[in-house]
């Protein structure tokens, strides 16, 4: 009786934290509703009226369908790039088992401790110089910033592949290309999942870099969002409602892929 | 794959080549003209340390690094605390734990920037309705003072990413075996005791992940500081990210920011090199 009691006082405890943690995004939707004369009457309550009217609003100043499509493209593009180029690195690496092999593995594993702020000044000047602050720089950028994890996971999961695989093949009369296209890659699908996820995570949100290449009208769901939020100060309705269209996208995905994100997750903070 | 075998260099090319020309080259480069008077396009003579002389004596410089050691050693506490928290009633078999799980990992998915003007609303509109409702003076004026940013930072941090903690510590507390903590019981451990004794030192291995983690993210904070208080009241809660930036760009002083961006290089490799070597002694002692 007395451990029943005690599951239900944490079963209730667990909820009340659990509406707490919701609570922000309760208030930005309530209120993203409102009009700004309701907002400063009182921010707890519902709206009178559930109006569409801000987020039309809203929608229409953010350019809303444009940010979304280079948001896509840039991340769409850029993870594709790290999870081909980083999956032919870590195949490589543990294939060759000498010393430049595990040096070249270590350089990429402590590229890691660089925060971007040390290297961002150069890194303008110098892409600027070829010109190359453009989309397709960023997504070059995105490589160069995102392998270092990406090889390393790509490392950890080959261990897990026999290297018979590949002797196997070779008499088969395969050679390393269509080895690792044909036979390792498809093996390694679980990491690549991982892999995508988290560079997923990190470059739609990413908003420091875009903002330092990118102009405003190839701007970034985060880009557009801070020059809007300029825009509207002290006029939370609108604030708030383009603040909720933007992060539509991100909590219709996660509630679709929710158990593959938070595996991913796991497996790339513990690894 | 030998060294010397092509497709060995053809498969690490576009990856090296990246990292080179994105992280390794701007870095030589950088820490090279940091100690000239370079513009961010040319640079016409060699000033020596003068840069690092200048920004240890440079009080918005030192005021945004203590501001970041302050942030950062408070939200790690802080993080580690509700992370392993929320670890420990989600694993406790309720019927609500893949709910909550979801729930407290969800502020995790969206950025700092969007997450910092949704708070900004809540500490300075809600955080007044609800002052005033309830009669508590301390809910006034959020963000307007350096202690109320310094803590508004603090709690946007702590909801963003102690579902990501939390993750962490799961993925730990679950490889404890169950036959371990029966056993415990049967020779009559209290549930304090099986914490201190069982779980505690097999979770500790997470503490050295999430502590890491947690440590190089506040440190590198910039997103949440541009748009919760945008360093303000006077570039009081302007962390050392949000300094290199404005040195660079918005001052226009690229040498001076670079020489700054490497002392903070510095500063980050020290911190995680210290705390890997530290963390790994220490479990290896327990």
């Amino acid at each position: 009786m007395e451990s029943k009691l005690k599951n239900y006082l944490i079963g209730a405890f667990g909820i009340l934290l659990g509406l707490l943690w919701l609570s922000p995004f309760y208030l930005m939707i309530v209120n993203a509703f409102k009009s700004k004369k309701e907002i400063f009457m009182g921010v707890l309550g519902l709206p009178e009226a559930w109006s569409f009217d801000n987020f039309v609003e809203a929608f229409i100043d953010l350019d809303f369908v444009n940010s979304l499509w280079n948001s896509v493209m840039i991340t769409v593009i850029s993870v594709v790039v790290i999870i081909v180029f980083s999956s032919m690195a870590g195949y490589a690496l543990s294939r060759n088992k000498s010393k430049l092999s595990a040096g070249i593995l270590l350089l990429f594993v402590a590229a890691m401790l660089i925060p971007f702020q040390s290297v961002m000044i150069p890194l303008v000047s110098l892409f600027g110089k070829a010109d190359m602050l453009n989309q397709a720089g960023l997504i070059f950028m995105y490589l160069g910033f995102g392998s270092s994890l990406s090889i390393f996971l790509y490392h950890g999961a080959m261990t897990g592949i026999s290297q018979s695989l590949d002797e196997a093949a070779t008499i088969d009369g395969a050679n390393r290309f269509q080895t690792f296209t044909r036979i390792i890659f498809p093996l390694l699908k679980p990491i690549s999942v991982t892999v995508a996820i988290l560079n997923v995570i990190w470059i739609w949100n990413d908003y420091l870099l875009p903002s330092l290449i990118l102009s405003e009208n190839n701007a970034t769901i985060p880009l557009k969002m801070f020059y809007f939020f300029g825009q509207y100060t002290k006029q939370w309705h609108l604030a708030l409602a383009g603040l909720t269209i933007a992060i539509i996208p991100v909590i219709v995905a996660y509630f679709f892929a929710q158990k593959q994100i938070i595996e991913g997750v796991s497996e790339g903070a513990v690894k | 794959m030998g060294n010397r075998s092509l497709s060995f260099w053809l498969f690490l090319t576009p990856v090296l080549v990246g990292l080179g020309l994105v992280v390794i080259v701007p870095l030589i480069y950088g820490t090279y003209y940091s100690f000239t008077d370079w513009n961010g396009l040319t640079a016409s003579q060699f000033v020596g340390f003068e840069h690092y002389i200048n920004l240890f004596q440079d009080k918005a410089f030192l005021n945004s690094i203590w501001f970041t050691i302050k942030f950062s050693f408070v939200t790690i506490i802080l993080l580690n605390v509700i992370g392993l928290g929320f670890a420990l009633l989600v694993t406790q078999k309720l019927k609500t734990s893949n709910l909550l799980r979801t729930v407290f990992f969800m502020p995790n998915m969206i950025g700092g920037l969007i997450l910092g003007f949704i708070w900004q609303f809540i500490f300075i509109n809600v955080f007044s309705d609800v002052g005033e409702a309830l009669g508590i003076a301390g809910l006034q004026g959020w963000l307007s003072t350096t202690g109320t940013g310094f803590w508004g930072l603090v709690i946007l941090t702590c909801w963003q990413m102690a579902g990501y903690i939390m993750i962490i510590y799961i993925a730990y507390l679950q490889n404890i075996p169950g036959e371990l903590v029966e056993a415990a019981k049967i020779d009559g451990a209290n549930s304090f005791q099986r914490f201190k004794n069982i779980t505690f030192p097999l979770v500790a291995p997470a503490f050295t992940v999430s502590m890491f983690l947690t440590l190089s993210n506040s440190f590198k904070i910039y997103d949440q500081n541009l748009s919760l208080t945008n360093g303000g009241p006077y570039e009081s809660t302007q962390m050392v990210a949000m300094e290199i930036v404005k040195t660079a760009f918005s001052a226009n002083e690229m040498a001076y920011g670079q020489a700054k961006a490497v002392v903070f290089f510095i500063m980050v490799a020290a911190i995680a090199l210290t705390q890997v070597y530290y963390n790994k002694k220490r479990e290896v002692d327990l």
